[in-house]
């Protein structure tokens, strides 16, 4: 059956609490982050940092960058853009799959509660190990896939209305919040593609340039790489970019269905 | 440990070239049972107190003995249909998933054939 209780080694424990010391303000919020170490044989635990926001940047990666500067090293997570447009410093923030760099902290009550993306494995803190997401990703073969040479003197070309086809889709940055947040995903991530993936592939079965339509519907259709998606939806709601994963695999059905 | 490729893994089995079917025909049957199910929750509505005779006779009607077997037979298909997802969503490990599919399947056929059974021995009087 699908695991419902944490292991005994993953159970989340109380951890320390660093106090906003000599701090002017009265401005204090409290971020109470996800800590584990796969260097010790610790169980993971939860750590509360006091951050002073009247010296401190609007978003919730720049609390956590002014964390691991000036109150603890240790802290680890990625990020690299801090615009929203690389996808690394997807986390779970206050329950909700997001980009760290776009979430503003004056948005959350109370505590700012942080995870890594759920049910993934954790590689230390805040940094899940993607490795199969990319392979999953690197299964759909997202590239353009043709017979027909292209042009000798200029590029294939797209018509304005089929470019527009990509509107929704090309967006996506790939930072796994949609498909972290699916609870298909969770229970069968082993051979469901997820919302993130289908999206894409759905972004290649759409563009008018590329020729292997029908393989890529081929490929896609099986009861647990496409057919796992039963509509819940918590893709597109949690989504920081506003896309709509959940459209693009109905989409992909619709194709399945209509050339039967 | 396996040492195969993580896009190795990724790619299992490859694509099993099914589930359409099976997603098409449980947006069917879920949408042929709307006017059934209104159907038979009427008729039992206006049979409420009719007794034994009366409502043996209804189901003879040949219209109801048909409309009550499509009822069995979609319902049956759609609860089939549906559990096989839920097992498949949840039953990990293939032993256990594939003696749980068989199981519920039969289950659902026995239910099925039962009820039909039932109908057409009121129908056809024995």
């Amino acid at each position: 059956m699908a695991q419902f209780i944490l292991p005994i080694k993953s159970r989340v424990q109380k951890g320390k609490t660093f106090k906003a010391e000599g701090a002017s303000s009265t401005n204090i919020k409290r971020f109470v982050i996800y800590r584990w170490n796969p260097d010790n044989d610790e169980n993971p635990r939860l750590d509360t940092y006091e951050v002073d926001l009247d010296a401190c940047g609007p978003m919730v990666l720049d609390a956590i960058i002014k964390i691991k500067d000036e109150i603890d090293p240790t802290l680890s997570f990625r990020r690299s853009c801090r615009e929203g447009i690389c996808g690394s410093c997807a986390m779970n923030i206050d329950g909700t799959n997001t980009l760290a760099c776009t979430k503003a902290i004056e948005d959350i009550k109370g505590d700012v509660r942080i995870y890594p993306l759920p049910h993934m494995n954790v590689v230390k803190d805040l940094i899940p190990d993607m490795t199969h997401f990319y392979a999953q990703y690197a299964s759909i073969k997202p590239w353009i896939r043709t017979q027909t040479p292209p042009p000798p003197d200029k590029e294939r070309l797209q018509s304005v209305e089929d470019r527009a086809k990509l509107d929704g889709l090309y967006e996506c940055i790939l930072c796994a919040c949609c498909s972290t947040s699916c609870p298909s995903y969770w229970w069968n991530g082993d051979r469901y593609l997820g919302p993130a993936i289908l999206l894409q592939a759905q972004r290649w079965i759409v563009d008018s340039r590329d020729e292997a339509t029908g393989e890529r519907l081929d490929e896609l259709e099986d009861p647990f790489k496409l057919y796992r998606c039963h509509t819940i939806m918590n893709c597109a709601r949690t989504c920081p970019k506003d896309l709509n994963p959940g459209q693009a695999i109905a989409e992909i059905k619709k194709k399945m269905v209509l050339r039967k | 440990m396996s040492l195969r490729t993580p896009l190795s893994q990724a790619r299992g089995l490859g694509s099993a070239k099914d589930g359409t079917h099976h997603w098409f025909v449980m947006r069917v049957s879920s949408i042929a049972m709307v006017p059934l199910m209104l159907w038979l929750i009427f008729s039992l509505g206006s049979l409420a107190g009719a007794g034994f005779e009366a409502t043996s006779a209804w189901v003879a009607n040949p219209l109801n003995t048909v409309l009550l077997i499509l009822t069995v037979g979609a319902l049956f298909h759609h609860a089939y249909l549906g559990l096989q997802v839920i097992i498949e969503d949840y039953v990990h490990g293939e032993g256990k998933k594939f003696a749980s599919l068989i199981a519920m399947q039969f289950l659902m056929l026995l239910l099925a054939v039962t009820g039909i059974v039932a109908i057409l021995r009121i129908a056809f009087g024995s």
